[in-house]
Order: structure tokens, then C-alpha cells, then sequence
């Protein structure tokens, strides 16, 4: 199983899996608060994002929730939600 | 007056060559690239040759981003709009956004992407689908992620007429053109060459099932026996006359001429309609066939459609009075992709005065045709007509005029 823990490193990960870097984007950089807009990601990349996410986790993210999560800390916690406690 | 339409800037995507001198090398030395398919495992299949591009690496070209969205069909295509733009020395980022658009023609869409998520579909689940495969598959997609890469913003479309469409394509981009756009990027670039596209081809019934490269696609041949399938296409930057003068740009050729019919029903009794698209072409033009120097066949290499093509050049032409070529014999039929790549070298063909050759066919005296097979011919090129036909009897035929250097000068 994966950890209970769902984190940036986690993201970051499916991120570039999922719908590569932009150019003149660096991951690995302070971004927990930067827009996903900023960082390159339109919708349809968030959906690819969060679909690999619930595949992994065997979770079911709330497509609501899911839209209005804006940036990597909102969707970490977002995910963690529904992970269970540690 | 109408203004003229200009192609200043040449992409191409060969199985013989990814930049236009290799190209033009390759097809002016006759050398082929028709070969067993590699990019899937084909030996269960009836056909098993196709001209494949080798050497192209995606993530060379392209931004990571676009890697999980795109097909194969689009990372060539963007690749080879890049190319196209430099070669006409434009960076369209430069240009006003509503100057310069895209048209593409496309004949299957992104066949190996939407293969790879049915396979997710049916193997695992909806929830293992892409979401990418929401437009990743479509056939407008290489005019959509051309325009997205380069901020085109002009009159953008797909045209889906089979091989006629990489013709179709170029027409509609000349009608934008003369409607006051500046510059569109036309043509196809066309890619299947996966199971699911195989399979597509084979029920159509038109695909050589030889082994010998050398004997598989033969045009025009009493040995013809269907077509192998080629990957690839070409984009052509298209430029209002003035607009090219202005920037004093190379010019290539005009798109002087297009005429397209559709057959009647097979059914009907009624004669096929390809003579009457290469008038049609011509006479856009203003031209006389004498004044054609060279065709650039369709080269169906069913026996059925070689007839037609045949009889139809004749009797526009006068029996084996103009030289015919294929140089696609070198590279397999590429659909949509077909038609830009045959007027890529026919600009080619003006500015170095040569045809370019057929290969492997030996011509059938059935057909009065004065086929270049063998070697290139040195010949004053300054109209050359390309012909290109689709599935379901669509004829299209596009006359390339030369372009004085004078003519191309700012005055």
C-alpha cells in the first residue's frame, strides 16, 4: 500500500507523468502555493493529475473540491482528506 | 485583382528524410524507404511493408508537456511546422495573431494515441483512460496544437477528405488568403502506422500484401497489387504575394490552380470525374496543359484506379505527352500527407529543374503514360500539377506555378 501520507514529492511525481513540465517551470522550486495557472496546468492536466491520483490510492476525489483546489498545497490536502489517518 | 498565393517555407516528414535536403536527396537519388513495418510486430498480418520514419525523437523536439497529449501524428506534425516556419525565416510570435493561421487536413486522427486508451478502456477500466484522449485522437488536433505552440490565431480548420485532403487543405488555405489573411501554415502530416490503423487499412481492401520491397507498390505497373502505407506528410507556409514581397521573402511557387469533383456512384454508369478536376485545375490557372511540365500522379496502384488516372491524363494531355511521376513509391502512400509532400517537391522539382523518379515500377503499355522511372529528368519546369484522390471517389488537382525572382523582389 501506498503511505498515508499524500505529499508534494507524491505530486510532483504524477505530475511530470501526467501532463509533463512546462518550460521555464522548475518542480522542484517553491511551489506549494503558486496557481497551478502559473505553473503551466490547465484543467484537463488537473483531471489527468487527479485521476492517476485516485487510480494509486483506490480513492474518489470530489469533482467540486477537485475545482476549486487552485494550488499543489490545496490538492495535497485535498487528497489527504480522504486518505486514511496515519 | 485577387492576390496571388505564395509558399514561402517548406516542412517535410519523409520516411526518406525529416529535413528537406535530405529529402530531396533521397528522392531524387531513387532511394526508397519501404520496408518491414518495425513500429509494431506485423508478421500475423496480411500486410506487412510500410514506409516508416526512423530517427525521429519526440522528446527532442518537444516540451515534456506535450509528450502525454499528443499522438504521433501531432508530435511529427509540430516538428515539422517548426521546421516549415524556419524554413520560410518567420517566428510567427513575431506577427500579428490574427495573421497567420492553420489548416490541416487529416485522415484517421491520432489512431495509435486512441489505441493505446481503448486498450486501457477494455483492459482496466474507464478510469484508466486519459483524459488527453478527450482530444489527443481527433483529426483537428494537429491544426489545434500548431496553433496553440505558435499563437496562431487566423482562420484555423481540418479538412477530412482522405488523400484528397492534403490538396483540399492547401485550397482552403488559399481561399483564406485571398480573403485577406497574410499567412497560413497548410498541408497534412498523417501517422497510423499501429494495429488498430492496420486494421482500418486492411478492410479497405487496398493494401499490398507482398513481402519484396521492391514489388509492392507499383503504380501504374500490370503487376500492381495495391499500396503500401507510408507515415508522414508535409506543411507548407502559404503567403499572401505582397505580404512575402514586403519581407522580402524566398519564394518557392505560387498556388496558381485547384479544381475537386466527386465521382458519381460506381453503380451509375456514369464515367469517373477525375479528367474534369484536372481541367477544373487548370483552367483555375489560366493555363493550357501544354504549358503543364510535369504531373505528380495519385499512383493508386489498384489496377481499376491506375486506369482511370491514366486515361484521364491522356485525354487532358494527349497520349504520353507530358511526363508523370510517383515519387511517393519511394516513401508509400502517406493519406493526407500524400498531396503536401508531392507539392513540397514539385517547388522543389521548379526551382532545380528535375522530376524526380519513380521507382520499382516498370510502366504498362497498357497506359499511355510517359512515366519518369529510373533516373530524374532534367526538364524547365513551370507548372507542374499534383493529383491526389480519396476513398468514395473524391478527385483533387492542384497546378504549383514558378515565381520570377524578379516577380518576388519588393518594387
Amino acid at each position: 500500500m501506498p503511505g498515508n501520507q499524500f505529499t508534494l514529492d507524491d505530486l510532483k511525481t504524477v505530475l511530470r507523468q501526467a501532463a509533463g513540465t512546462d518550460e521555464g517551470v522548475d518542480l522542484d522550486g517553491d511551489i506549494i502555493d503558486t496557481s497551478f495557472d502559473d505553473l503551466g496546468y490547465e484543467s484537463l492536466a488537473l483531471l489527468e493529475t487527479a485521476s492517476r491520483i485516485e487510480r494509486h490510492h483506490g480513492i474518489s476525489l470530489d469533482e467540486d473540491a477537485l475545482g476549486e483546489a487552485q494550488t499543489p498545497r490545496e490538492l495535497i490536502d485535498l487528497v489527504n482528506t480522504h486518505l486514511p489517518a496515519a | 485583382m485577387t492576390t496571388a498565393t505564395w509558399v514561402t517555407g517548406l516542412g517535410v516528414a519523409a520516411p526518406t528524410g525529416l529535413s528537406l535536403a535530405e529529402y530531396w536527396a533521397a528522392t531524387l537519388a531513387g532511394r526508397g524507404a519501404i520496408g518491414p513495418v518495425t513500429r509494431f510486430d506485423a508478421s500475423s498480418y496480411p500486410a506487412r511493408l510500410a514506409g516508416e520514419i526512423t530517427g525521429f525523437v519526440a522528446e527532442d523536439h518537444l516540451p515534456s508537456r506535450l509528450l502525454p497529449q499528443t499522438d504521433r501524428m501531432t508530435r511529427l506534425a509540430l516538428a515539422t511546422a517548426d521546421r516549415a516556419f524556419a524554413d520560410a525565416g518567420v517566428n510567427p510570435a513575431d506577427l500579428p495573431e490574427f495573421d497567420v493561421g492553420v489548416i490541416t487536413a487529416s485522415h484517421s486522427g491520432g489512431f495509435e494515441f486512441g489505441q493505446n486508451e481503448l486498450r486501457a478502456l477494455w483492459s482496466k477500466g474507464g478510469q484508466y483512460v486519459s483524459a488527453y484522449q478527450s482530444f489527443a485522437w481527433f483529426y483537428a488536433v494537429n491544426s489545434g496544437q500548431i496553433s496553440i505552440r505558435h499563437g496562431l490565431r487566423g482562420p484555423s480548420s481540418v479538412v477530412v477528405s482522405d488523400q484528397a485532403g492534403g490538396l483540399d487543405a492547401v485550397a482552403q488555405a488559399r481561399r483564406q488568403i485571398r480573403k485577406g489573411t497574410a499567412m497560413v501554415i497548410s498541408g497534412a502530416v498523417d501517422a497510423s502506422i499501429c494495429p488498430w490503423g492496420w486494421v482500418a487499412q486492411l478492410t479497405g481492401g487496398r493494401l499490398s500484401t507482398r513481402d519484396d520491397a521492391e514489388r509492392a507498390y507499383l503504380p501504374f505497373d500490370d503487376d500492381a497489387t495495391g499500396h503500401v502505407p507510408g507515415e508522414g506528410g508535409a506543411l507548407l507556409v502559404l503567403e499572401d504575394a505582397g505580404h512575402a514581397r514586403a519581407r522580402g521573402a524566398r519564394v518557392y511557387g505560387e498556388i496558381a490552380g485547384y479544381a475537386a469533383t466527386t465521382d458519381p456512384r460506381r453503380d451509375s454508369g456514369r464515367e469517373p470525374t477525375l479528367q474534369a478536376a484536372i481541367e477544373g485545375a487548370l483552367a483555375d490557372s489560366g493555363v493550357e496543359p501544354a504549358d503543364i511540365g510535369a504531373v505528380f500522379a495519385d499512383a493508386a496502384a489498384i489496377p481499376e484506379l491506375d486506369r482511370v488516372e491514366a486515361e484521364a491524363i491522356a485525354k487532358v494531355f494527349g497520349p504520353s505527352a507530358v511526363p508523370v511521376t510517383a515519387p511517393k513509391t519511394m516513401t508509400g502512400r502517406l493519406y493526407s500527407g500524400a498531396a503536401p509532400l508531392d507539392l513540397a517537391a514539385a517547388c522543389l522539382a521548379m526551382r532545380d529543374g528535375v522530376i524526380p523518379p519513380t521507382v520499382n515500377t516498370r510502366p504498362s503499355p497498357a497506359y499511355d503514360l510517359d512515366l519518369v522511372t529510373g533516373a530524374p529528368r532534367a526538364a524547365a519546369l513551370r507548372h507542374v500539377l499534383v493529383i491526389a484522390r480519396g476513398h468514395g471517389g473524391l478527385n483533387s488537382a492542384m497546378v504549383v506555378r514558378a515565381v520570377d525572382p524578379s516577380a518576388a523582389a519588393d518594387h
